[in-house]
């Protein structure tokens, strides 16, 4: 960010004798007690006016009744303190950052929920070791599992990663060393594709691999599907790392007289590989939770089937849909589907942790490991001379 | 690009003549080069066949209809009754309601990570925008099913009871426990939810572009941050964020699982967000996806391709937008 931002001092021309410094930029305990005097207040108020005078119901319209009026009474607030101008600024800031709140709490109830709901299901070690073959709707929880919908999941993502994220990073790679006229249509049809009806895909692979090419429905028809839906999210955050490796590198390679496969193999694939990994594991946390295109190309099943290339299989949403949709009235199936609901935002929740512990390193930035055996390497040089 | 030495420090002899140096790639290179190319153009082949297939598979329910599929308000499998002039314009009622909540929410949820947020935070959030696209669309729609929806009833009720001056809100069915369940309104309110972190990352990205010496003028010439955000960076941004927004709409459209959970089905137009009834062509082509019969299929591929068709221009519009902004970010450096 700017240098503004970074609270340094400003020079404060006043009439006093000694040079004070105006701190910008600096949360002062005015501000926090405005903010907190406002919410306070105005929870108070929503309280009194929901809950005891008006007929209204419902925690959704409490909560929207407490922000509206938490803008109104911080406005009146910050009108008796500070200037108009600063009134402003204020109320914007505090807009603003509800914008970033709503999304941290958005994230933090759908991880609270399942948790919540899917606990029943999931304490039982029977929901990860068995399938469904031997359970009906009526079922205590301490009979039948997932472990069908989990393989089917693994198999098929698994499936999808190896389709996609060979093309996608050679698209990538189209888009940042060769280029040329195509690569702006390219990039256009890239970013217009990130928003591909995941269902579209699904009717595509059906139409082409299922009708036309006789291919059964299965593990391996969902995993093309899932695989162009995955597609654009590689090439797009591929393009992104690969962009940042230094030129001077490849040039350095071209200069040694490396034909260009080369430079790429073996100097600009190697320099952004954690930038890679990273988004190979985000477009796999993207694409083990796509329902619609698994839907309409694996079918469903209760029994195992470990093998993607025939027959129907389960994965956990097609399995967590169904236990929703088709078996809503028996509370222990609606349970399962919960659990699978669990198990599946654990798995995300561990590629994005994965993800994030991979990357974060700008190309080219070692690891502690990396520098110990780079350094080594260099104290041994001078010897070998 | 490959090797290309410039003459420039040659220039002031006369007689010296500029090398030219030609690079031609050796063989190996033309292979490679050409692989690439087929990969950067299978995004295009992906989209001519889904474009193909879904025409030719589609052909027999729009021959057998015609122009008759797009306006008629049914979807009755005895006889084979197809139409999607209900659902069509459901989906976009569907994606409006979804993005009338995304956009605002995702645009100052953008301009807080770009502007506001302090380094470490910013890049938490960051992180937690894009758990909130890796978070399965299904997990949203179980949790608008069964946490959102009882829960948002009341501010229907309200809504209904207080604004029905308002066409789109009012009750048209009779009132009972289920008038308010499964309404487009509650469904677009869940979607909203998986447009908001496309739009947020996209626009944050533009956002945080915005030339620093502009920011630094706006400051120095007195402004508040606001007044810099105003006049700096929304102005600099406005063509990444219509974008992004455009592109949230698009994933708003061909959102399945949340509106196939929530909304309770009716080929027929609803217009009432209010009240229950409605559904959207990908949620028809997911339900309705198993019961069908082989010469079923065609109807559901014709409304896929009418689906395919809207978001193909919605994104492809959103996609040359961001790219131009793109470019002038470029410029402006």
């Amino acid at each position: 960010m700017t240098a503004t931002d970074s609270g340094e001092p400003r020079e404060l021309h006043d009439a006093g004798s000694a040079e004070s410094y105006l701190q910008i930029r600096r949360i002062s305990a005015e501000d926090v007690l405005a903010v907190a005097g406002a919410a306070v207040a105005s929870l108070c108020l929503t309280w009194v006016l929901y809950e005891q005078v008006l007929p209204f119901s419902g925690a959704f319209g409490f909560w929207l009744c407490w922000y509206l009026l938490f803008v109104l009474m911080y406005l009146a607030v910050a009108g008796l303190i500070w200037q108009r101008l600063v009134v402003r600024d204020k109320i914007m800031a505090v807009l603003f950052s509800s914008g970033g709140i709503f999304a941290c709490a958005v994230v933090f109830e759908q991880i609270g929920y399942s948790t919540v709901k899917g606990l029943p299901a999931v304490r039982h070690l029977n929901f990860w070791t068995t399938t469904m073959a031997f359970g009906g709707p009526l079922s205590p929880l301490t009979q039948g599992g997932i472990l069908h919908a989990a393989v089917g999941s693994l198999e098929q993502i698994g499936l999808a990663t190896a389709a996609s994220v060979p093309l996608g990073i050679a698209a990538a790679l189209f888009l940042t060393e060769v280029g040329g006229r195509l690569e702006r249509p390219v990039r256009t049809i890239v970013n217009a594709m990130t928003a591909l009806p995941s269902i579209v895909a699904g009717l595509l692979i059906y139409a082409l691999a299922v009708l036309t090419l006789g291919l059964p429905e299965s593990g391996f028809a969902a995993a093309l599907a899932v695989a162009i839906v995955m597609l654009p999210t590689v090439i797009r955050a591929a393009e992104v790392v690969l962009r940042v490796v230094p030129g001077t590198l490849r040039e350095a390679s071209f200069a040694l007289g490396a034909s260009q496969w080369r430079t790429v193999w073996t100097v600009i694939l190697p320099t952004a590989r954690s930038g890679l990994t990273t988004t190979v594991v985000l477009a796999m946390a993207r694409g083990i939770g796509e329902t619609a295109p698994v839907l309409l190309t694996a079918g469903f099943s209760n029994e195992m089937n470990a093998d993607p290339f025939h027959g129907w299989q389960a994965t956990l949403p097609t399995f967590i849909i169904t236990s929703i949709l088709d078996f809503g009235q028996y509370p222990n199936y609606v349970a399962r589907g919960l659990g699978a609901g669990l198990a599946l935002m654990l798995l995300v929740l561990a590629l994005f942790t994965i993800a994030r512990l991979l990357g974060g390193k700008a190309p080219g930035e070692l690891s502690k490991r990396q520098q110990r055996r780079l350094s080594a390497v260099q104290i041994e040089e001078p010897d070998a001379n | 690009m490959a090797v290309a030495v410039s003459p420039a420090a040659a220039a002031p002899a006369s007689d010296d003549v500029p090398r030219t140096v030609v690079s031609r790639g050796s063989r190996g290179d033309l292979i490679f080069r050409g692989v690439l190319r087929a990969a950067g153009l299978s995004s295009f082949l992906i989209t001519a066949m889904i474009l193909i297939f879904l025409v030719y598979r589609g052909m027999w329910a729009l021959r057998a209809d015609g122009l008759s599929f797009f306006t008629k308000q049914s979807w009755v499998f005895v006889g084979n009754q197809f139409g999607i002039g209900g659902m069509l314009p459901d989906t976009i009622i569907i994606a409006a309601i979804a993005s009338a909540i995304a956009i605002p929410v995702a645009l100052t949820a953008a301009i807080f990570i770009a502007e506001y947020a302090p380094g470490r935070l910013r890049r938490f959030l960051i992180a937690v925008i894009d758990l909130m696209a890796a978070i399965p669309s299904i997990i949203y729609a179980v949790w608008g099913r069964a946490f959102l929806m009882p829960r948002v009833i009341g501010v229907m009720g309200w809504l209904s009871h207080h604004i029905s001056w308002f066409p789109p809100f009012r009750i048209t069915i009779a009132q009972s426990a289920s008038t308010f369940v499964g309404s487009p309104a509650i469904a677009g309110m869940v979607v909203s939810l998986m447009a908001i972190p496309i739009i947020t990352s996209l626009s944050r990205e533009v956002f945080s572009q915005a030339p620093a010496a502009e920011r630094e003028a706006a400051y120095a010439l007195g402004s508040t941050r606001w007044g810099m955000i105003r006049t700096v960076v929304l102005p600099f941004g406005r063509g990444g964020a219509i974008g992004a927004a455009m592109l949230g709409i698009g994933r708003a459209l061909g959102e399945t699982i949340a509106v196939l959970l929530i909304i309770t089905p009716t080929p027929a137009l609803n217009w009432h967000i209010l009240q229950s009834g409605g559904n959207s062509i990908a949620a028809l082509i997911a339900g309705a996806w198993n019961y069908a019969t082989y010469d079923q299929l065609s109807a559901l591929m014709a409304a896929g391709l009418a689906l395919f068709a809207i978001t193909l221009i919605v994104n492809s519009l959103a996609a040359i937008i961001i790219n131009r902004s793109r470019s002038g970010a470029a410029t402006a450096d």
